[in-house]
């Protein structure tokens, strides 16, 4: 098996943007990532640094207008998504990529039972018959781990509890067995006691049927459970690619390291979290440099002046970041952020609740 | 973990943008309020077409080129020329002059009665909203006995009794309009009352008569406002409708319902005696109507889609 | 939901007897003694006190108004003083043929307004929604009775289609049908429009397209349903603005129907049959919407626990 093979999916320089009245918002700004077989990518980032946007437009579901891809490829298997008609699209979603959200208590429409809005997708990718759809249905609802399925099918959403409804989103996402599923902050919405067993039943599908994951997330937590690769994204930019062990042990962009030590451990006697002190950059009025460079500890004129480029490190990390460039080495102006700002907003967590 | 994620829109920004004193919160609020309203065509287009008719209205004595009663039977049923832009009636009267006149009939109509619904259906909806318990199930009740009456029947219930004329035609759609705006004030009232800023008040020793009229009806007064507009589209033509049916005004007083009425006679001979007084209709309801939707998405953008 | 039925048909019972109170109390306000005009104008004093005593006028106001509501209840609505006829006589031969106008021109208001509403919705801002919103705004402010004196002019009088007035064919139902179904029709249409608008937007639909469902399929099977369920609710009273304007699309097309004997009633002064039409027609109305918001509460239940 060549490489190419293993890659379910390769994002290429992707950008989304939005075309409103006076001004252009550049939600995902050439974004470049990879998945493989059977693997789990994270994408994280705070609200509003277009990971949402990024999945979206894997979907080709960018709200539009105003929303329009306007450049790059998302090859998936190899073919470019960007090509397809809106027709082959069609055949895609649902069907070789699903995508489950964050909302399960409205993604489910309120006047079809949940075994009808299972079944529907089988009866579209799968040519079946009604009958034979429905029982599908239910199987897939018992995989997903539901109790009494036959009866639960047979159910409105609203007479579902939250899991419940996520569940079923799951189960109308592998219907069709897709060999990727998009999941946009799948467990944001739910009770924490909930959201340990919806990741679990995802990684026990993931093994069971082998299908590869992008995992939307704001939250660490989820990273360190569900994924092997991450792509750390900042106002619409992916800033750091690694894999899950470096990024927790050895993060290499500022950023990361600042959504990191934001994070209470359990482990550790702190007394003030950590804060990125001000806020992420509105995508429509962006730094001339490097888009974290306002907010950066480390940030010194190079920062300000121009914006990095995302380059490999060792493997296949990569960092988009001047710190790790023979230019840095060349770099003597003093650092432009001091301490005080910083101290001054302590205590202040950081990283936003909520989709982008 | 994600519940200790904090929302960062509140952060302080590193530097507080400057800002130019702004002036008056009231005025700004008119301000943002004419700047939304302008941008929407529709309603400034509606709003043409109202200030066009109250101009005709009030300039009808002066820019009327006949007297609307005068009878000429010798020119009757004569269809549109150069002397007589929309033609003469059945008595050899000149359209165009009863039209301009029954502007000022329209007008006053609606807003005589939309008046009346407004004054009694403010009062109602603020004293339901205000004090709740038995006196809003008494008022509610009451409404809702007024809506049970469909559409135009209520109106011509109160003229069977009261008999037909124009004074009658405006209370009979006036308390045709009553329920509307009590309905709205009732629920705006209860809205307001629930705010902080009331309580304030009551703390401070106002009375309830002072916070009723001086602190919570100002604050309701946009849906009224927009209620308003629309509902003197409705009142128009209700008004006309009565007419038409000759519960209202009588020949020969120019009113465009009546007016429609008589023509209605001569529909195949004389087209035009009932087709202009129904344009006027039309397009002044249209202007109301027009008007009406704009204000309501200026003041209350949350309903805009 | 059984609660909810039985509580809704219980609250309608202060509704229903208001509204024979308020038909009451507007009769009171005739000027002139009923009894004087039921006897007739040679009639002698003992006539008219015969009259009165017979009908309980000189009871007070209160026992008349309680004896009124006993006969109302036992569908006695009392004598036509024109025909002499029972006057729930009078209105039953009349009602079917206003039902049948009902019932085409609801079809009218339903039918033309969901179309429209939906064509406006799934094509936002192209030409087709804005020609339709204007359309839609202009058949809110036309006057029906106007709307119809046009539509004869044009369909019976100049290209003779349809035939002018009166009652009895198929034919005769379309022009006073759609006279009475356009207002509605374009109050249905614009509620339709921004209920699709609003349900387009929905989480579920996003749902439905990331599953892969056809744009068309989305729009009619997953939008439609849960766009219609607040429109019954305009439906319902558009219900009541028809029935008040039968009155005049009656009176255009010279039906025989309720609304027609409204208006005669009036001009004859023949009170006993303006106050039972008048409470009929009301009842009609409180019944229809009884209904409806029954059936908007059993629909919308699943969307109100969410």
């Amino acid at each position: 098996m060549n490489k190419q093979d293993q890659d379910v999916l390769v994002v290429k320089n992707l950008k989304t943007h939005f075309f409103t009245e006076d001004k252009v918002t550049k939600a995902v700004d050439g974004v470049d990532f990879k998945v493989k077989r059977g693997e789990t990518l994270g994408i994280v980032g705070e609200s509003g640094c277009g990971k949402s946007m990024t999945s979206l437009s894997i979907m080709r579901l960018v709200p539009s207008p105003p929303g329009k891809i306007v450049d790059g490829e998302i090859l998936f298997k190899g073919e470019n998504l960007l090509d397809k008609s809106e027709e082959e699209m069609r055949k895609v979603r649902g069907n070789e990529i699903s995508m489950i959200f964050q909302e399960p208590m409205t993604s489910l429409n309120p006047v079809y039972t949940v075994g009808e809005q299972i079944a529907e997708a089988i009866r579209i990718h799968q040519n079946a018959g009604k009958k034979e759809a429905w029982n599908k249905a239910v199987d897939m609802l018992k995989l997903v781990g539901m109790p009494s399925p036959e009866k639960r099918a047979k159910q409105e959403p609203h007479e579902l509890s939250g899991g419940m409804r996520q569940r079923v989103m799951i189960a109308i996402a592998l219907a069709c067995n897709p060999e990727l599923l998009i999941a946009d902050e799948p467990t944001t919405a739910l009770d924490v006691t909930i959201q340990a067993q919806i990741l679990d039943l995802l990684k026990k599908l993931q093994n069971e049927l082998g299908t590869a994951i992008v995992m939307i997330t704001h939250d660490l937590g989820v990273v360190a459970e569900t994924c092997d690769k991450v792509a750390v994204m900042y106002a619409g930019k992916v800033v750091e690619y690694t894999d899950v062990d470096s990024l927790f042990e050895n993060p290499k962009h500022p950023y990361t390291e600042g959504l990191l030590n934001s994070i209470p451990k359990l482990d550790e006697d702190v007394e003030e979290l950590q804060a990125i002190r001000g806020s992420v950059p509105s995508p429509s009025d962006l730094p001339k440099g490097c888009l974290f460079a306002p907010r950066c500890p480390y940030a010194r004129e190079l920062c300000h002046q121009s914006l990095p480029d995302l380059t490999e490190m060792d493997g296949e990390i990569k960092v988009r970041c001047w710190m790790h460039t023979e230019e840095w080495k060349r770099e003597d102006t003093p650092i432009t952020n001091d301490k005080d700002q910083t101290d001054s907003d302590k205590g202040v967590t950081l990283y936003a609740a909520g989709n982008s | 973990m994600s519940n200790q994620a904090v929302k960062m829109d509140n952060q302080p920004s590193l530097q507080a943008p400057k800002k130019i004193k702004p002036s008056h919160p009231k005025v700004e609020r008119w301000k943002a309020f004419y700047k939304q309203l302008k941008k929407n065509k529709m309603a400034m287009a509606g709003g043409a077409i109202i200030l066009f008719y109250l101009i005709l209205a009030v300039a009808a004595p002066v820019i009327a080129p006949y007297d609307p009663l005068a009878i000429d039977l010798g020119n009757k049923l004569a269809t549109p020329s150069w002397e007589h832009w929309m033609g003469t009636d059945d008595k050899g009267r000149d359209i165009l002059s009863r039209i301009l006149y029954g502007a000022q009939l329209s007008l006053g109509v609606g807003v005589v009665s939309v008046s009346i619904g407004a004054f009694f259906g403010i009062i109602l909806g603020l004293f339901a909203g205000y004090y709740g318990k038995w006196i809003d199930t008494f008022i509610s009740r009451f409404i809702d006995v007024l809506l049970a009456f469909p559409g135009i029947l209520l109106a011509l219930a109160i003229i069977s009794a009261l008999g037909p004329s124009m004074i009658n035609v405006m209370i009979a759609v006036g308390i045709f309009s009553i329920p509307t705006f009590a309905r709205i004030v009732r629920g705006s009232t209860l809205s307001v009352k629930k705010m902080e800023y009331v309580d304030a008040i009551r703390s401070l020793g106002a009375n309830d008569f002072k916070i009723i009229f001086v602190h919570i009806l100002p604050n309701i007064l946009s849906p009224v406002i927009v209620q308003g507009t629309l509902r003197l589209a409705t009142a128009i033509l209700t008004a006309a409708g009565l007419s038409f049916l000759g519960m209202g005004a009588q020949p020969p007083t120019p009113e465009w319902g009546a007016m429609l009425s008589s023509g209605r006679n001569f529909l195949w001979q004389a087209p035009h005696l009932a087709t202009f007084p129904g344009l006027a209709i039309a397009t002044i309801v249209l202007g109301f109507n027009l008007f009406g939707d704009g204000l309501r998405d200026a003041l209350d953008p949350r309903l805009k889609q | 939901m059984f609660v909810f039925i039985a509580r809704r048909i219980f609250q309608m019972i202060p509704v229903l007897l208001g509204v024979t109170l308020v038909v009451f109390l507007i009769m009171q306000m005739v000027p002139g003694d009923p009894a004087v005009l039921l006897a007739g104008e040679s009639a002698s004093d003992e006539q008219v006190q015969q009259i009165r005593s017979q009908l309980g006028l000189d009871e007070p106001v209160v026992t008349q108004y309680f004896t009124y509501v006993k006969n109302v209840a036992q569908g006695d609505l009392g004598t036509s003083i024109r025909t002499n006829r029972p006057v729930i006589d009078e209105i039953l031969t009349r009602l079917p043929i206003t039902i049948e106008l009902a019932f085409w021109s609801i079809l009218v208001t339903i039918v033309l307004g969901l179309l429209a509403g939906i064509i406006s919705a799934t094509k936002q801002y192209s030409f087709s929604d804005i020609s339709l919103m204007v359309v839609a705004l202009l058949g809110v402010s036309l006057p029906n009775f106007w709307l119809g004196l046009m539509l004869i002019l044009y369909f019976s009088v100049k290209i003779q289609i349809f035939p002018v007035s009166g009652w009895g064919t198929f034919m005769h139902v379309i022009l006073p049908a759609l006279t009475l179904g356009t207002g509605g029709a374009a109050i249905v249409a614009r509620m339709t429009r921004s209920s699709m608008l609003e349900v387009i937007r929905q989480d579920y639909i996003r749902t439905a397209k990331a599953k892969g469902v056809k744009e068309r399929i989305i729009v009619y099977k997953h939008a439609l349903k849960n766009a219609l369920i607040p429109v019954i609710t305009v439906v319902g009273l558009q219900f009541g603005a028809l029935l008040g304007g039968t009155v005049l699309t009656e009176t255009v097309f010279a039906i025989n129907g309720i609304g027609r004997l409204i208006i005669d009633a009036i001009r004859m002064r023949d009170m006993p049959v303006v106050q039972g039409t008048i409470l009929v027609v009301s009842i009609i109305f409180v019944l229809v919407n009884m209904i409806v918001d029954i059936s908007y509460r059993f629909l919308n239940k699943r969307i109100d626990l969410n």
